[in-house]
């Protein structure tokens, strides 16, 4: 098969992008997209051409490093996997494909497909963890966790950071992503001590970093590639409506070291 | 605290909670307006009873005019800083499953608000420019037993929604407000944190539902009176 490939090409974040149009050589169906565009990085290479940046890692849906706009939704036309587990019998012999970066302003371009996602590391410095050492990994039942917490923790603990949500959402909101990673924690024993104190901070860090808000259109879960669900943002508005309500500890004289 | 109004959640908080005051407001309004299908009498002895206890009737107002305030507030706030979140639109864009009506809430609020804005001309204050009919809608009492008079509610609306221009943005703002209403109902609870697998796809569908129930209400009376109107000429 073959495709028309219509990509976004910018040299880096200050210059100015286009899309550029390219005819693919002969592809194999069962290609995935990333291997696609290797192809057609490879014709460019050897016509001295400039390749087109994009990023990837795993290529098994579970780093969250590929991303890219295919088609107007992010990971490509499926529910549930990433870009990198996209193949090609998805499009049709002679389609146009328009592929673009993810745009938001908290992720500026790197370069054509290739956009910083570091707001999503700053978020996560701000609370995304357990301050103490949680050990080696419990004897079964020491603590007790109820079977729908660690189920509803594990959905939660799927988010593998692509930022597609961002991506998809008209406002560019981050909520799902934070919401997965306040939640996850927030689910478990280990992650109590510091539940409104992470979820507070971490909400600080995502509104810095000029996310939008949530206006619960549901884009970001159907893009989502590990359909992290809407229910988990309702759980985080939940906690940082305690947290606000708990408000700052009260301050202590001494230290307790008189 | 202060983050209530300083954070993105908080924002989505007052935004929830004002938007649960209107709507309640909204749906006790439709009830109350509905009394115009029991007659003048029934309609008349309401209006009057309303407006009859100055003190209540600005504490309401009042109040609902804060709730309107921080709802726009809110809103706009954070429209100015979604929009800021993308500034460079993708070429090619598909909604990805969000609702027509959860895309649109900034463009219906503000036709809305612009009809509130007049509604309240037309009615409250009774700005006989704005009602096209001509007729000074203050001047329409009907005298009670002895000499006190009360405000002739229903002649005012009969002759006000006899304007079809009158009901037709009338009808076309309420149409706008139940599209508003079928997204913000069951949203205010996902901002509150409210809403679960459980029963979320319930509030969802009864989103909906209450949408279509008040926007049949509200017709109901300009159609009505469209209907009657129109019965006289043709046949
Ligand atoms: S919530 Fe889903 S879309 Fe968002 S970053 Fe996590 S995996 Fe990606
Ligand atoms: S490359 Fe790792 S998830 Fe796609």
């Amino acid at each position: 098969m073959k495709i028309t490939l219509k990509v976004w090409r910018q040299k880096n974040a200050n210059s100015p992008g286009w899309f550029k149009t390219y005819q693919s050589p002969a592809l194999n169906e069962n290609m995935s997209f990333l291997e696609m565009l290797d192809v057609v990085n490879e014709e460019l290479a050897n016509r001295g051409e400039e390749p087109i940046a994009f990023d990837h890692d795993c290529r098994e849906g579970i780093c969250g490093t590929c991303s890219c706009v295919i088609n107007g939704k992010p990971h490509g036309p499926h529910k549930g996997i990433a870009t990198c587990q996209t193949y090609m019998r998805s499009f049709r012999d002679g389609d146009t494909i328009v592929v673009e970066p993810f745009r938001a302003k908290a992720f500026p371009i790197i370069k054509d497909l290739v956009v910083d996602r570091k707001a999503f590391d700053r978020i996560q410095h701000a609370g995304g963890f357990i301050s103490v050492r949680t050990g080696s990994a419990p004897d079964a039942n020491a603590i007790p966790v109820p079977k729908e917490n660690a189920d509803l923790a594990m959905d939660a603990a799927q988010c593998i950071g692509c930022g597609a949500c961002v991506a998809a959402c008209k406002n560019a909101s981050a909520m799902l992503f934070v919401a997965a990673k306040v939640s996850h924690l927030g689910l478990l024993p280990q992650g109590q001590p510091e539940r409104y104190k992470r979820v507070k901070a971490m909400v600080t860090q995502m509104d810095e970093e000029g996310f939008g808000a949530c206006t619960v259109t549901g884009s970001c879960e159907a893009v989502c590639p590990k359909e992290i669900s809407l229910d988990f943002i309702a759980r985080m508005n939940r906690d940082y409506g305690v947290s606000l309500l708990k408000g700052e500890p009260k301050k202590i004289a001494g230290g307790g070291a008189a | 605290m202060t983050r209530l109004f300083t954070s993105t959640v908080g924002k989505k908080f007052v935004m929830a909670v004002t938007g649960a005051a209107l709507f309640l407001f909204v749906v006790g309004h439709m009830v109350g307006n509905l009394q115009f299908f029991l007659g003048a009498e029934a309609l008349n002895r309401y209006g009057h009873f309303l407006q009859s206890n100055v003190e209540l009737l600005w504490t309401a107002r009042i109040g609902l005019l804060v709730m309107v305030a921080l709802h726009v507030w809110s809103a706009s706030a954070l429209a100015r800083a979604n929009r800021a979140a993308r500034p460079v639109q993708y070429a090619n864009w598909k909604p990805n499953s969000a609702s027509y009506a959860s895309r649109t809430m900034v463009m219906s609020g503000l036709i809305i608000m612009a009809f509130i804005i007049f509604h309240l001309l037309h009615y409250t204050v009774k700005v006989p420019a704005v009602n096209l009919t001509g007729k000074d809608f203050n001047t329409m009492t009907e005298t009670l037993t002895g000499d006190s008079t009360r405000h002739d509610i229903y002649e005012m609306m009969v002759l006000g929604f006899s304007q079809p221009l009158v009901s037709g943005f009338y009808i076309l703002a309420v149409g706008l407000l139940c599209l508003h209403l079928s997204h913000g109902v069951s949203a205010m609870f996902q901002s509150l944190g409210l809403k679960n697998h459980n029963y979320g796809p319930y509030l969802d569908r009864a989103a909906k539902l209450i949408a279509i129930v008040l926007f049949l209400g509200y017709i109901a009376i300009p159609v009505a009176v469209l209907l009657t109107k129109c019965g006289g000429c043709c046949p």
